[in-house]
C-alpha cells in the first residue's frame, strides 16, 4: 500500500504549492487513478515519491514504513515507478532493458543470477512481451514499448506499479491492452497506482478515482462519487455532462461544444 | 558480447601494435621485434624497438584505451552521441593544469594531478556555461559549452606561453596538437596506474550508467543516487583524461569515435562498452600514430592532427543525425 499523507511540494522559486497537502491511499488489489487538468499536480505526486522533488510537509508511507527513512534502492524493491517520459539515447534489446529492473536488487556489485533472470522472464511473460527478447526497443511500436516498460517495472519485483500516463499516444486497443493488463496486475494483488488523462477508461477500470485541482483534491471515491459534472466542470473549466455508457454502464464523461 | 568479437577486439590490436613497433623510418623484421620484447638488444634495430618504438606504442595503447573509456561513459552518462572529452573542454582544461605545472617546473608525477585540478574546473565551467544558455536537454548545448571551454582554455596556455623561449612554445605546441613521440618507460608506467585504477572503477560504475540512460526521473525509480552518479562518472572520466593529457597531449575525437564503433558491433551495455572502447581506442591511437609516422616521412604528423583528420568527418556524421 502507498500513502501520501498531507503532503506539500512546492518548486523553487514558485510562488504557490504543486501540491498543497495532497492525502490519498492506494491499497493492495484495486486500481487508484489520478486525474485532474494539465499542471494539477499529478506528475509532482509521482516525483515526490522517487525524492525527484522535496517534500516541505507531510510525508509519504510504503505499508506502514514513512519513504525518508529508507534507502533509496530499498523503496525501489517495494514500488515500482513508470515514469512520463523516458528516451534512451542509446537504445538496448527488450531483455536488456527489462533486466535493468533488476539492478534495486543487485547494486554494482552482485551478479545476476537464477532468481533474477526467472523474475526477469517471469515479468516479460505477464507483460506479453516474451516474444519481443532479442528485438531492439527503438524498433518497437507505442503499445509494445509501454508493456515492455511494464515488464521492467514488474521485473522489480515490487508489490506496488506508479504509472505516470502509460497509455499517452496509444491507439484504442494499445489503450485497452494496457488497462486490462494493469486490472489482471491489480487483481493479482498489486497496489495500482495510475496518473491518467482518460477519464471515460479510467472510470471503467479503477477503482477509486483522485481527482486534482490545482495541488489539492478536489474529490475523491468510487468513479460515481467523483464522475459528476457539476464536480468535473468546475475542476476542467469546460462546460460538459456525464452520462452512464449505454453499453458497458459506467459514468462517461462528454465535454460539449462550445457555443460560440 | 560473444567471445568472437572480443577476439576481434583483441586481435586488432595486436596486430596494429606489431605494426607499429615494426614500421618506422627504420623498418625491423618482426625476428628483431621478437628479440627485443625477449630483451635482447645487441643489434641495431632491436635496439630501436626496445629504448624508441615499444615505449611509443605501449603508450599510445594507453592513451587510446584511456581516451575511449572516457568517452563511452561521458556518452552514456550524459545520454549525448557527441560527448567526449576533447569536445567538452576536460582535455582543453587538463592542458591549462599541465602547463602551470610545467612552467612551475614540478615533477612529471604531479602532472596528471595538475591536469586532473584543470579537467574539473574545465567540467564545472563548461556546466555554467551550459546552464547560462539554458537548454539542458539539447546535447549540442552542452557540446558548444565545452568547446567556449576549450577555447579560452587554449588562450590561457598561449598567453602563459607568451614570455618563454621559442624552443619551450615549440614543445608546447607540438604537445597541444597530441604526440606520443618521446615516450618513456616512466611515462608509461605512471598512466598504466591511472588507467588500471580509474579504468576499472568506471567499469564497476558501468550498471549505474546503464541506469542513467533511461533518463534521470527514470533512474531514481529505480533507486539510483543521480546526481552521485554523475559526479562519480565525470570525477573518473576527468581523471582519466587528464592523465592522458599528461602524458600525450590534446588527442581528438578519439573518445567520439570508438564507442559508436563498439556499439556497432551490438555492445550496448556499458560494462563491455567501456572494456571494449579501450581496446578500440587502443588500436586507434596505434594507427594513427603509425600513419602519423608514415604518410609524410621523414616529418612526423602530430598525432592530434591526424586523430582529427579522421574523427571531424565522424562527428558531423553524428551531428547530422541528430538533426
Amino acid at each position: 500500500m502507498i500513502r501520501f499523507n498531507e503532503v506539500a511540494v512546492r518548486y523553487p522559486r514558485a510562488d504557490v504549492d504543486a501540491l498543497a497537502g495532497v492525502s490519498l491511499e492506494a491499497p493492495r488489489g484495486v486500481i487508484t487513478a489520478v486525474v485532474g487538468p494539465n499542471g494539477s499536480g499529478k506528475s509532482t505526486l509521482v516525483r515526490a515519491l522517487i525524492g525527484r522533488v522535496a517534500i516541505v510537509r507531510g510525508s509519504v508511507f510504503v505499508d506502514d514504513t514513512s519513504v525518508a527513512t529508507i534507502d533509496r534502492a530499498q523503496l525501489a524493491r517495494r514500488i515500482a515507478v513508470v515514469t512520463q517520459r523516458e528516451e534512451l539515447a542509446f537504445p538496448v534489446a527488450v531483455s536488456e532493458y527489462v533486466a535493468l529492473g533488476r539492478f534495486p536488487h543487485l547494486g554494482i556489485w552482485r551478479a545476476a543470477n537464477a532468481n533474477d533472470r526467472h523474475a526477469i522472464d517471469e515479468s516479460m511473460a505477464s507483460a506479453g512481451v516474451g516474444a519481443l527478447h532479442d528485438r531492439r526497443i527503438d524498433m518497437l511500436s507505442g503499445g509494445e514499448w509501454q508493456r515492455v516498460r511494464l515488464a521492467r517495472a514488474l521485473a522489480q519485483g515490487g508489490d506496488a506499479l506508479v504509472l505516470d500516463e502509460p497509455t499517452a499516444f496509444l491507439d484504442v486497443g494499445h489503450e485497452m491492452a494496457v488497462f486490462e493488463l494493469l486490472h489482471r496486475l491489480a487483481r493479482a494483488g498489486q497496489a495500482v497506482l495510475l496518473v491518467s488523462h482518460q477519464l471515460n477508461l479510467v472510470a471503467r477500470f479503477a477503482d477509486q478515482i483522485v481527482l486534482f485541482h490545482r495541488g489539492s483534491v478536489a474529490a475523491a471515491g468510487s468513479p460515481d462519487a467523483v464522475m459528476r459534472a457539476e464536480i468535473l466542470e468546475r475542476v476542467y473549466e469546460w462546460p460538459l455532462v456525464v452520462t452512464r455508457d449505454p453499453a458497458v454502464g459506467s459514468p462517461t464523461l462528454v465535454p460539449l461544444r462550445s457555443r460560440h | 558480447m560473444s567471445a568472437s568479437r572480443w577476439a576481434l577486439l583483441i586481435g586488432a590490436l595486436i596486430l596494429a601494435a606489431l605494426l607499429a613497433v615494426a614500421i618506422g623510418t627504420i623498418n625491423v623484421p618482426l625476428s628483431a621485434v621478437w628479440d627485443a620484447l625477449q630483451g635482447k638488444t645487441d643489434t641495431m634495430p632491436a635496439m630501436v624497438v626496445r629504448s624508441l618504438r615499444l615505449p611509443r606504442v605501449a603508450l599510445a595503447i594507453l592513451v587510446g584505451a584511456g581516451l575511449g573509456m572516457s568517452g563511452a561513459a561521458l556518452q552514456g552518462t550524459m545520454r549525448n552521441p557527441l560527448a567526449e572529452p576533447y569536445l567538452l573542454g576536460v582535455s582543453g582544461g587538463a592542458a591549462v593544469g599541465a602547463v602551470i605545472a610545467t612552467t612551475l617546473k614540478l615533477s612529471i608525477a604531479i602532472l596528471p594531478i595538475a591536469a586532473f585540478v584543470g579537467a574539473l574546473a574545465a567540467v564545472v565551467a563548461a556546466f555554467f556555461v551550459a546552464r547560462a544558455a539554458g537548454s539542458r536537454g539539447d546535447p549540442r548545448v552542452l557540446l558548444m559549452a565545452g568547446v567556449v571551454v576549450g577555447a579560452f582554455a587554449n588562450a590561457a596556455i598561449m598567453v602563459m606561453l607568451a614570455n618563454a623561449e621559442s624552443n619551450t612554445v615549440r614543445n608546447a605546441l607540438w604537445w597541444m596538437m597530441g604526440s606520443v613521440a618521446d615516450a618513456t618507460w616512466m611515462q608509461v608506467s605512471l598512466l598504466l596506474a591511472y588507467i588500471v585504477v580509474g579504468g576499472a572503477a568506471l567499469v564497476l560504475l558501468g550498471r549505474q550508467i546503464d541506469i542513467l540512460g533511461l533518463g534521470e526521473d527514470a533512474a531514481a525509480a529505480l533507486g539510483l543516487d543521480v546526481d552521485r552518479a554523475i559526479r562519480n562518472v565525470f570525477v573518473l572520466s576527468s581523471l582519466i583524461a587528464a592523465a592522458t593529457v599528461a602524458a600525450a597531449g590534446l588527442v581528438g575525437f578519439v573518445g567520439l569515435v570508438v564507442p559508436h564503433l563498439v556499439r556497432s558491433v551490438g555492445v550496448r551495455k556499458h560494462r563491455p562498452l567501456i572494456v571494449g572502447s579501450a581496446l578500440a581506442g587502443a588500436t586507434l591511437v596505434v594507427l594513427a600514430d603509425l600513419l602519423g609516422r608514415v604518410l609524410r616521412p621523414p616529418a612526423e604528423l602530430p598525432l592530434g592532427a591526424v586523430t582529427a583528420l579522421i574523427g571531424v568527418p565522424f562527428f558531423l556524421a553524428k551531428l547530422r543525425r541528430l538533426s
